[in-house]
């Protein structure tokens, strides 16, 4: 691949990133927020691809393979069951930071985060690392959805949002973190999920909602 | 001024207001047919013009000049964007003016000489239209602006003329975040400026949530005519600044007859596909909540200022 296309393919999935980030924040309905992560998985895998190709590396190609099907198929289905089994309620309906304010916050976001990654970037400039801001970006907008938002199925995909930002940036700083490194990574995350799911299940059989606000007080 | 500059300025707005209403037309024929309906045909707009220019002019009791002098403003300032801007030709008649500020500029004036009208109406629906019109155009004159200052940034000026032409030297530019995530926002942009769904329904007619038609209630007669051959004109503009921004394919790089031409049915056809898919995208929508409105826009302006910022640091 030469390295003008490289650039541009790797910008492209950069850009997809970023929108599928902010996608996520704009809309309300549950099953809409789910295919955009989809997408983002599949975009996030298609930026390892490319990487890989760049590289000429057997390991990251496997890499990418396996984030596809994750983070872009197994990742999303298990949500939509989760979203299956939570009843008739599948809209975010009242964020606690209300959704248009929340959108121009993640527009301080990335400038903050821009600022933030200037050193980083400065160490060795290349198409990869300038990616680095996008990355970050996507972090913080995960963990503002993770704490801006009432339902667990949300917040479950803001924790996602934040754990493909921090998957994004390890790939573009260092892309030899070890496949080793990568499956614990990835096993962990589908083990959260996993968990959480669970967990949402119950919250969701005991009060018969799953707004985590309403679980303030203790009861006998 | 060069000899293609000329030809711009001369063919450019006559194919868009003989064209416009034709567009409008076609539209409604599209929506139509997809609801299961037979439809007016498209050349109802221009019928409906003629018969509004053949009635005579009367104007509601206690209006001022704000009133009677809106149309004409909406109409000029339109038609000189029609003129300056890369539509057909590569050039600009008037160099300086196809600014991408300038022509946000203008085309915000017409609005806000609408908007005026309204008021002056003094009836409920009037000023009604003419708040709600303000609050989407603040909106929206922002996200317009940093969508368009985006692609400028690669190419070293806000000259939409000079936007286009870069773009076809170089189209492999073209394939870049900045481009995409200027692409959504002045989508969206240029739905909600337009007055279509979901932001507003271009077909109601006396109802509650109607936004331009609320302003223009009052209008009768050759005024009407203007205000409604005015909407149509900022639809193709709107429409061809679109397509030619991202798409500028066709458009004429010589002042000979053969390349104006091209650059013609070019222009034709972008617009008319770009108002086909808008048509078709309208059948499955429904009105957005007013107050869902800024929602929406916000994330337009988010999706601009993420495309400023990107031209800055993946470059």
């Amino acid at each position: 691949m030469g390295t003008a296309a490289y650039v541009q393919v790797l910008d492209l999935a950069c850009g997809g990133l970023l929108l599928c980030a902010v996608l996520v924040l704009w809309r309300r309905e549950l099953a809409v927020i789910i295919r955009v992560f989809a997408a983002q998985g599949v975009i996030l895998a298609v930026l390892v691809a490319v990487l890989a190709a760049h590289q000429h590396s057997p390991e990251l190609a496997v890499l990418a393979l396996g984030l596809g099907v994750l983070r872009g198929g197994v990742l999303p289905w298990l949500l939509a069951r989760a979203l299956t089994a939570a009843g008739p309620a599948r809209r975010e309906t009242r964020p606690l930071v209300n959704v248009a304010a929340s959108l121009l916050a993640a527009a301080v976001l990335a400038l903050l985060s821009y600022a933030v990654s200037r050193p980083l970037v400065a160490l060795i400039p290349s198409p990869a690392t300038e990616a680095i801001p996008v990355g970050l970006t996507v972090v913080l907008i995960g963990f503002f959805v993770l704490v801006t938002r009432r339902r667990a199925l949300s917040q479950l995909v803001g924790f996602l949002l934040m754990d493909n930002g921090i998957t994004t940036v390890g790939f573009l700083t260092s892309a030899n973190a070890g496949l080793v490194v990568e499956l614990g990574v990835s096993l962990d995350v589908l083990l959260a999920v996993l968990v959480l799911r669970i967990l949402t299940a119950r919250i969701q059989e005991t009060f018969g909602d799953a707004d985590l606000d309403e679980l303030r007080e203790l009861h006998d | 001024m060069s000899a293609l500059g000329w030809a711009g300025g001369i063919t450019q707005p006559v194919l868009i207001v003989a064209g416009s209403p034709v567009l409008v037309g076609m539209m409604r024929q599209v929506r139509a047919r997809l609801e299961g309906r037979a439809g007016p045909g498209i050349a109802q707009p221009w019928r409906d013009l003629r018969k509004l220019f053949g009635k005579e002019a009367i104007t509601p009791r206690g209006t001022s000049e704000v009133f009677r002098f809106a149309p004409l403003v909406q109409v000029a300032t339109v038609g000189v964007v029609a003129v300056v801007a890369p539509f057909i030709t590569a050039a600009s008649a008037l160099g300086a003016v196809a600014d991408l500020f300038a022509v946000v500029a203008l085309l915000a004036l017409g609005t806000v000489a609408l908007a005026l009208a309204g008021l002056d109406t003094a009836t409920a629906f009037g000023g009604m239209g003419a708040s709600r019109e303000m609050t989407i155009i603040a909106l929206v004159e922002p996200t317009l602006l940093v969508a368009i200052f985006a692609l400028s940034v690669r190419v070293g000026s806000t000259n939409l003329t000079d936007i286009v032409s870069a773009t076809l030297r170089d189209p492999a530019r073209m394939v870049s975040p900045v481009s995409l995530l200027a692409a959504v926002a002045l989508v969206v942009v240029v739905v909600a400026e337009t007055g279509r769904l979901p932001v507003d329904n271009p077909s109601t007619h006396l109802e509650l949530t109607m936004v331009h038609e609320a302003m223009v209630l009052e209008y009768a007669g050759p005024d009407l005519a203007l205000v409604e051959l005015a909407a149509a004109m900022r639809l193709s503009v709107f429409l061809g600044l679109l397509a030619n921004l991202f798409v500028p394919w066709g458009i004429a790089t010589t002042a000979t007859p053969l390349a104006v031409l091209v650059g013609i049915l070019a222009l034709a056809v972008k617009v008319g596909l770009l108002g086909a898919a808008l048509a078709a995208g309208e059948v499955f929508l429904a009105k957005l909540r007013l107050f869902r409105v800024p929602e929406l826009l916000a994330g337009s302006f988010l999706l601009a200022l993420l495309a400023v910022a990107a031209s800055f640091f993946l470059a």
